[in-house]
């Protein structure tokens, strides 16, 4: 079992390689390095991996619900999470910024580095790696206040200590609902649509400058507009962010993601570039799956 | 496809059933409503020459025409005041770690029973305990602030569940949101999880509280009686409103009975007071939440 306990001293955060968040500007990301994203596949290079996964296993209570994951995760590209329903997807994303911890009666074993540092280690704080890796829910879940509020919160408690006003547009900007809310920002969240509601839970992740962003089909509850509005924001962020997104939708992982990796029964099958695992799956149950034959 | 059975719908038995149903319970309503108000009826009947102004303002006294109730409303505010003071940040911390911190696994579900049970014990057992502890061995005497701590423990299991069913009531989409983006477990609650289960609380809060200023029982086993003055201290001995109306009807003249109606129908205007700010407060709360804030 992992430790839950917050020290307040945070290892994560200090020796990284990103910039204080009072740095940030409103039209200048903060981002540092700039991968380009095929970099490794034409050239070879080996491109330091923004999340290694080792040897990950998980259970809940007695179900092993993830055996043996090891997978790295490169900088700056899109990581889709395909596989039928219970494989372990959901899990597999919360190992990675330790949300898995608040459920009871979990244990795990294995390693997820971040940039090269274990967030599971004991001198590790959950809640630095958290702010580090954000999540969006497969539910648009805002809080019940305001727009601005919704944005604000995170970097509040977060002692940021910039341009609040700034942040929420540049973060509102990046999830690309700016335009659509600019004029009611103190109006409750509640109100927005669906899809305006899940883009706002993106933005709301994004001020807090985070370098990871999960997403556990962030777009299954929403209608076709709304769903292909958020995938261009998806498409948009990976300038800046690593984004690591779950879909149910094959359609849907390879229209905006770079890479697949295919989960079945809580083991990795197989992951590649995204054309090569829907055009050429190496093995017989990728090919089953991505046909549609199964799941 | 292709069962062999046939379907009988009988729709005009069905509907009949039906009917006779809604009406069964129709009247059970009706029979509820018809005794709660003939009984508001006769006690306000008997109450209305006695009630006026001196009533509320004057103290108990022998001759009826003189009589009051004064120390007994002083009373029930000094109860309700102080046992709200004990019982709400006691019972809502408690339920905050029950539900928010506590480790899941057998010991937090024998404490889960415990207080359900607790919730479930007759008041005069609080009296006894609230005698033995809080009167005589930490030797408050029949004060005030002694019959408080007993109610307090009476109403504590009762804030305590009615807050965890609030805390339960809440989205869990917005706790999961605010730990994924950096809060920790005490910024998540003061900022999402109070304001959300506000509402709930507080409406455990008021009817918890109108429970215990109609309590009897275990006020009189920590010795209130029938006091003629109003307390000024927390350690002054003390008498409320439900004991005044049982000193009353305890006598035979029928002034008297005249007092004690007067004096329920005063106990009902609070209590009905109190149930109502509970509603409207947790209107206006649920209003705010969905209006932002
Ligand atoms: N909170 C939980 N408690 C117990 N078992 C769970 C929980 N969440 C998921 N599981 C189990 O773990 C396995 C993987 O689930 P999940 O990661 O949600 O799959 P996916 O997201 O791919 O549908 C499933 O067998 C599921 O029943
Ligand atoms: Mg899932």
């Amino acid at each position: 079992m992992t430790d839950n306990s917050q020290t307040p001293d945070s290892r994560v955060d200090t020796d990284q390689s990103v910039p204080d968040a009072t740095n940030g500007t409103a039209d200048q990301p903060r981002r540092a390095a700039k991968v380009s994203n095929d970099a490794d596949a034409t050239t070879g290079e080996e491109v330091r991996p923004k999340l290694r996964i080792g040897d990950l296993n998980f259970w809940y209570g007695d179900t092993h619900a993830l055996k043996g994951i090891t997978m790295d995760i490169a900088p700056n590209e899109v990581t889709a999470l395909i596989g039928p329903s219970g494989c372990g997807k959901s899990t597999l994303l919360r190992c990675m910024n330790r949300m898995n911890e608040l459920i009871q009666g979990t244990t795990m074993d294995g390693q997820v580095m971040l940039d090269g540092q274990d967030i599971y280690e004991k001198e590790a704080d959950p809640v630095m790696v958290r702010r580090r890796v954000g999540m969006v829910f497969q539910k648009p879940n805002p809080f019940p206040k305001t727009i601005y509020k919704n944005v604000a919160w995170g970097a509040k408690i977060n002692g940021y200590t910039g341009d609040v006003e700034a942040l929420v547009e540049r973060s509102l900007r990046q999830a690309a609902l700016w335009d659509e809310v600019k004029d009611r920002l103190h109006t409750p969240a509640y109100d927005l649509s669906g899809g305006q509601q899940q883009r706002l839970c993106i933005a709301r992740t994004l001020a807090v400058e985070p370098d990871v962003v999960l997403m556990d089909e962030p777009a299954s509850a929403l209608d076709p507009i709304a769903t292909s509005k958020v995938e261009e924001t998806i498409t948009e962020l990976k300038k800046d962010y690593t984004i690591v997104i779950v879909t149910h939708n094959m359609q849907q992982a390879s229209r905006i993601s770079d890479r697949t990796a295919f989960l079945y029964m809580g083991r990795l099958i197989e992951m590649n570039r995204t054309d090569q695992l829907f055009t050429r799956p190496q093995k017989d149950r990728t090919e089953a799956y991505v046909t549609g034959r199964f799941g | 496809m292709g069962s062999s059975g046939t379907f009988e719908l009988r729709r005009g038995r069905r509907k009949k059933l039906g009917a006779v149903m809604a009406g069964l319970f129709f009247v059970a309503t009706v029979f509820g409503l018809l005794v709660l108000v003939a009984l508001l009826v006769d006690v306000a009947i008997q109450a209305a020459p006695w009630l006026d102004v001196s009533f509320l303002s004057q103290m108990p006294s022998r001759m009826p025409e003189r009589a009051g109730i004064w120390p007994a409303i002083v009373g029930s505010l000094w109860l309700m005041g102080l046992t709200g003071l004990m019982a709400v940040p006691l019972g809502v911390a408690s339920a905050l770690y029950l539900e928010e911190y506590a480790p899941e696994g057998w010991l937090l579900q024998i404490i889960q029973i415990n207080i359900a049970n607790l919730a479930g014990v007759p008041s005069v057992i609080y009296g006894i305990l609230g005698l033995a502890i809080f009167v005589r061995f930490v030797a408050l005497g029949s004060s005030v602030i002694a019959g408080a701590m007993t109610l307090s423990l009476l109403i504590l299991p009762i804030i305590i569940i009615s807050t965890q069913e609030a805390l339960r009531g809440i989205p869990s989409g917005i706790r999961g949101a605010a730990f994924a983006l950096g809060a920790t477990r005490s910024q998540v609650i003061w900022s999402h999880v109070l304001p959300a289960a506000a509402p709930g609380i507080m409406t455990g809060v008021i009817l918890s509280l109108s429970r215990a200023i109609g309590e009897t029982a275990p006020l009189i086993m920590v010795g209130a009686a029938g006091m003629v003055v109003a307390p000024n201290s927390v350690l002054d001995p003390f008498t409320v409103l439900p004991i005044q109306i049982f000193n009353w009807t305890a006598r035979p003249q029928d002034e008297f009975q005249g007092l004690a109606a007067a004096a329920i129908v005063v106990l009902m205007i609070l209590l009905f007071t109190m149930n109502l700010s509970a509603i409207l407060l947790r209107n206006y709360f649920e209003g705010r939440r969905a209006g932002g804030g």
